[in-house]
């Protein structure tokens, strides 16, 4: 009975992603990216965000979006990713955290900073738990701004580490 | 004169030697005297076994040597295959056990080493017995040799008594059974020489009753639920020489013991016989298997891995019975054959495994796997042997294990309808448990192996490990050499184990045959060990080399920490064990297995509310010994504290017994006459 | 053996090899239509894999042998399974490991291998997706062997290509109550010996559910190229070895002329199937871990009712 429901609804809903914007001129985000050719596995930290970011980076993969589609993929393990999207700013606790999967993922690692926050600390900048930015901790590769940015500007972003 | 013959004199003459090494000569050199006796004995079994098996025969009566019946000896290609597998484990056992002795770690009494020839030769012969009483006065000797043996270490721990006392009491109520059945036999046959035997015509009747009680005397040495109990505590307490010996060359006497008297003596019988012998493999396998899963005491997990084995050899000897009963002797002798090829496997895998066992615990200290691990990188070689042993007895297409298997299951997958309805019920259920056991053996070793010798050490005694010596190396090293050989080229033994099913079966010979590849008499499976084991080396090989060729200049691989999540160095003990690796298995057969829970919770003396201990304890105990054995004793418990109450010491009462004793029997006589 | 074998026996290795990253694209690319997405294609795992052999493999502090060993030698078994299971061709030089019961133990050869690294690893999640996957084979055994028994009965040999020949003589076989029964256990064997849904998903991120992934938490670069290989590998074997049990129609004997039809009818079947499958995960849900036994036992009943009905209704 639900699978019959559940199948009328699929073929109700058809297709929910949105056609694919324009490619982002400019190429490649960052010259590391060159190895990766249409692949990218994606490890994502929360290094002390609110989880806006998070929402945004849900919907991005959601099927509206659909970031897979430009061959990004979120993985469990940073062992397996080539790139990781840190959110939030780096609190104290998540400092060494951080640095550990960083240095877990194998070359050539690409940092992605989602986010004000991961930029500047953004509305946490003065609070007693905060340590520093992302790049106080990492060295990042590509930057997304807002708060929260927009799941096209995340898009955008892993499109510019895919070439696709 | 016959080879046979001098290689078992051979053999006796070492044992005296032997006996007298272990009296005389001084401490130091007191193992090495009696193991290299010891060692002698077993290569000349060997040469006895292979002699045998390559159609020499010989027999002999020694009438003086006991009272009465006298001795007689006849060795045929059956007697020849166990005489094979016990002589090549005696030999590679106490080459091992020259090296675990020294350094005052191992057994070095006068006792005991004097016991230790004495065993070896009593194994050799038993399967050489042409007469009951033979039989019976060798198997005795192996008993009481094989309880002093097991009791070596007794002022160590006191679990090593209490193991003691359960196998001398199973291995007499064995006796006493085997007794009743030959002797009830013999009295009916008028004589007690297995020829007479062969001949004698017994009634149906009383032929099952023979067969149940010899069934009983020798399934309990084989370790046949529910007479398995002795089985994981002698074998996880005695010393590790002696373990291998007892698990990989004296439980197969059971298995010749029901051979020799259901097949040969008895003829075949009837098919209810073979039913319950399959029925009670069957059990004795997925119970086995279960506990070995769950255990995590590595002697005490490698013994019920003998239970589990002896279970499917007991399971293809049913099978074979139940064919031989119905008319199919070609599919009976391949039966028997994959019983028999998966007695000399076991032997392999299962000496290897005990041996290496028993380096980690004299390497360690202890037994318990929760404890160990990390020895991957102190005891290198320790390692590979026992994962080569692992690969054996977890039947995977690289091991020795899994040719016999293959075998038992090509023979119970193309059994003939003919049998009729039973069959066709029995066979998809003997499939069906040997698939399980086989699943669950697999899980056993995988957990053995991992936990116990890979990743870091979870504990102090773990963390000082060190290699074995050479002298225990290289006897596990000819263990795990004869199991490649076994794993790779099993065709080689195919003549062999067509004469030895034949004695049994009296099928036309050859059922196993074939050179690189195993061909089957009546069945058009083959397969190739050999082949597949060649094609998964170079497919590996070849694609690592090839990987590394290709991304050679791209890639470097280097050294990481481990993925902790970020958090810290996971310490040691936040690894698997071996009783969380099993948990799983245990919760799906909790039914079967009857975990039980001890917490013990100690408040402060103030307040009943203020906990100041707890302790938690929990542990898989054998639900047949408490289900079978704990009312059995208590029972005859309160019969013995009827003793008192009977015989209170007093003068009158006695009088009284006998003045009674003496009416009665007084009145008996008058009335019956 | 000779020389139209050996061919098409490496062209059976070629089609797996190059063929099991795209199945594993299919099935993702049906999955995301069914789910509304557009999907990144069916090429996208073979660009995955493209750039994970060219990162740098890490080899972790306190890990040994097991953990080196085991990608070369997981690829090795799912290599000789694609040679020697029958797929194009029944005259492969492998036949005499083309035995139901030697493919049964390559299978479980390879996920030991995996698991043992995984304990070689030294972490909690390590043991647990090794417990978890040594818990499913072990309970996945007898259905398999009762299944490989109803099979083989009526055939009298458990070898491959004579199953594979004596269906194709004899196609009506497939439609008795013993093969359709024998069939519905083997489906539900694959999705559990490949760790798909309800059993496992292979694409969940929670450790505490994982049992396939759990044992790759730690493989990077090459290596786990060469992991992830060789799991699509060991599926498209699977799903060929149902196709080949069960629809063995376009199997080529020794001839090369046939080849071609073979290779096209191959890729159809799996195709169908792959499509199936992950059609039906798309309205599933992972089932918790102690509910996977009963499914297990729910398969082992229709292997024994398999066999009941290949003797008596033979």
């Amino acid at each position: 009975m639900a699978v019959f429901k559940l199948w009328r609804k699929i073929r109700q809903t058809g297709r929910t992603a949105e056609p694919a914007p324009p490619r982002p001129d400019g190429g490649l985000s960052c010259p590391k990216a060159a190895a990766l050719r249409g692949s990218v596995q994606v490890r994502h930290v929360d290094a002390g965000s609110c989880n806006g970011c998070e929402i945004e980076i849900g919907s991005a993969f959601g099927p509206v979006y659909d970031a897979e589609r430009y061959g990004a993929r979120l993985v469990a393990s940073p062992r397996h990713a080539d790139a990781l999207l840190v959110t939030g700013p780096v609190t104290r606790n998540m400092a060494v955290p951080l640095r550990r999967t960083f240095e877990a993922v194998s070359e050539p690692r690409i940092v992605v900073a989602v986010g004000d926050c991961a930029l500047s600390a953004g509305e946490f900048a003065e609070g007693y738990g905060v340590q520093g930015t992302v790049a106080e901790v990492v060295p990042v590769d590509v930057r997304v701004p807002g708060c929260p940015p927009e799941p096209a500007a995340i898009v955008a972003a892993l499109r510019g580490l895919t070439g696709r | 004169m016959n080879v046979i013959a001098s290689a078992l004199a051979a053999g006796c003459v070492l044992a005296a030697v032997g006996v007298v090494a272990a009296i005389c000569a001084p401490a130091r050199a007191r193992a090495g005297l009696v193991g290299t006796a010891t060692a002698g004995i077993g290569v000349a079994g060997l040469v006895t076994g292979v002699a045998a098996l390559s159609g020499q025969v010989w027999q002999a009566r020694l009438p003086g040597l006991l009272p009465l019946a006298g001795v007689q000896i006849a060795l045929d290609p059956l007697g020849g295959w166990f005489v094979a597998v016990t002589g090549g484990v005696l030999a590679a056992a106490a080459l091992y056990g020259i090296g675990y002795a020294g350094g005052g770690h191992g057994p070095s009494g006068r006792g005991v080493q004097a016991a230790l020839p004495v065993f070896a030769v009593a194994l050799l012969l038993v399967p050489a017995a042409a007469s009951a009483s033979t039989l019976l006065v060798l198997w005795e000797l192996m008993a009481l040799t094989s309880l002093l043996l097991v009791l070596a270490e007794h002022r160590a721990r006191p679990a090593v008594a209490e193991a003691g006392w359960w196998y001398g009491a199973l291995t007499h109520v064995g006796f006493v059974a085997i007794l009743l059945g030959l002797v009830l036999y013999a009295a009916h046959a008028g004589g007690d020489s297995f020829a007479e035997l062969r001949a004698a015509d017994l009634s149906p009747a009383l032929q099952g009753v023979v067969f149940v009680l010899v069934l009983g005397g020798f399934g309990s040495k084989a370790g046949l639920v529910p007479l398995h109990v002795w089985l994981p505590r002698a074998h996880a307490e005695a010393p590790s020489p002696v373990s291998a010996m007892l698990s990989a060359a004296m439980v197969n006497l059971g298995v010749y013991g029901v051979i020799r008297v259901g097949f040969d003596l008895l003829g075949g019988g009837a098919r209810w016989w073979w039913m319950l012998v399959l029925a009670l493999g069957a059990v004795s396998a997925l119970y086995g298997i279960l506990q070995a899963a769950v255990a995590a005491d590595l002697k005490r997990l490698l013994a019920y891995s003998t239970v589990e084995n002896m279970g499917l050899v007991f399971l293809g000897l049913g099978a074979a019975g139940i064919f031989q009963t119905s008319g199919a002797p070609t599919l009976a002798a391949l039966a028997l054959a994959a019983a028999l090829l998966h007695v000399i496997n076991h032997a392999g895998f299962k000496a290897l495994l005990f041996t290496a066992a028993g380096s980690v615990l004299r390497a360690t200290g202890t037994r318990d796997l929760d404890a160990l691990g990390g020895l991957r990188s102190r005891m290198p070689a320790t390692t590979v042997l026992f994962a080569a042993g692992a690969l054996g007895a977890a039947a995977l297409p690289l091991g020795n294990g899994f040719v016999s298997e293959w075998l038992l299951l090509q023979s119970l997958v193309h059994a003939v309808p003919a049998g009729g309805v039973v069959t066709a019920v029995a066979m998809p259920l003997a499939v069906a448990v040997v698939a399980l056991t086989a699943g669950l053996a697999v899980a056993t070793f995988v957990k053995a192996l991992g936990v116990g010798f890979f990743a870091r050490p979870r504990s102090d005694p773990a963390q000082t490990a060190t290699e074995s010596p050479l002298v225990m190396l290289a006897a596990m090293g000819l263990l795990a050499a004869g199991c490649i050989g076994l794993a790779l080229a099993p065709a080689a033994l195919g003549p062999a184990l067509s004469r030895a099913a034949a004695t049994a079966t009296r099928a036309p010979v050859d059922v196993v045959g074939g050179g690189v590849s195993l061909r089957l008499a009546g069945i058009a499976s083959t397969l190739s060990p050999l082949l597949i084991t060649v094609a998964v080396v170079v497919a590996a090989a070849g694609t690592a080399a090839l990987v590394q060729l290709a991304t050679r200049r791209v890639t470097r691989r280097r050294a990481v920490a481990l993925w902790d999540c970020g958090a810290g160095p996971p310490t040691a003990r936040m690894q698997y064990t071996a009783t969380s690796f099993a948990e799983p298995l245990q919760r799906v057969f909790d039914d079967v297995l009857a975990p039980e829970t001890d917490v013990d919770v100690t408040p402060h003396a103030e307040s009943a509310y203020l906990v100041a201990r707890v302790a938690y304890q929990t542990r898989v105990p054998d639900r047949v010994e408490h289900a079978l054995y704990a009312p059995v004793i208590a029972a005859a418990r309160r019969l013995g504290r009827l003793g008192p109450v009977v015989a209170n010491g007093s003068v009158h009462r006695y009088l009284a017994y006998g003045f009674f004793g003496v009416t009665g029997l007084l009145l008996v006589l008058a009335v019956t006459r | 053996m000779n020389r139209t074998a050996l061919i098409a026996t490496a062209a059976q290795v070629v089609v797996v090899v190059v063929g099991a990253p795209l199945l594993v694209g299919l099935m993702r690319q049906v999955r995301a239509r069914l789910e509304g997405r557009a999907g990144s294609g069916i090429g996208q795992p073979w660009r995955d894999l493209r750039k994970l052999l060219r990162r740098a493999p890490a080899t972790p502090t306190g890990t040994g042998w097991a953990f080196r060993l085991a990608p070369p030698l997981l690829l090795g078994t799912s290599l000789v399974l694609a040679a020697a299971v029958p797929l194009l061709t029944t005259a492969s030089p492998l036949d005499h490991a083309a035995d139901l019961f030697a493919v049964v133990g390559l299978l479980a050869l390879g996920t030991v291998t995996l698991a043992l690294a995984a304990l070689d690893t030294g972490t909690a999640f390590g043991g647990m997706g090794a417990s978890r996957e040594m818990t499913i084979l072990a309970l996945v055994e007898p259905t398999i062997l009762v299944a490989v028994f109803a099979l083989s009965a009526r055939v009298g040999s458990t070898n491959l290509a004579e199953i594979v020949a004596t269906t194709l003589h004899d196609p009506l076989r497939v439609a008795s109550p013993a093969s359709l029964l024998a069939a519905a256990a083997l489906v539900i064997v694959v999705i559990a010996e490949t760790g798909r849904l309800p059993v496992d998903n292979p694409a969940t991120h929670l450790e505490l559910t994982m049992i396939h992934e759990a044992m790759v938490l730690e493989y990077a670069g090459t290596d786990l190229a060469l992991i992830e290989w060789a799991s699509s590998m060991r599926l498209t074997i699977l799903l060929g070895l149902l196709t080949s049990l069960f629809l063995p129609w376009g199997i080529a004997d020794a001839s090369l002329a046939a080849l071609p039809l073979a290779l096209a009818a191959l890729v159809a079947k799996a195709a169908v199937l792959g499509i199936g499958l992950a059609t039906v995960e798309v309205f599933i849900a992972k089932l918790r871990l102690f509910r996977v036994p009963e499914l297990l036992a729910g398969s082992f009943v229709l292997a024994v009712l398999a066999v009941a009905s290949s003797f008596f209704l033979a």
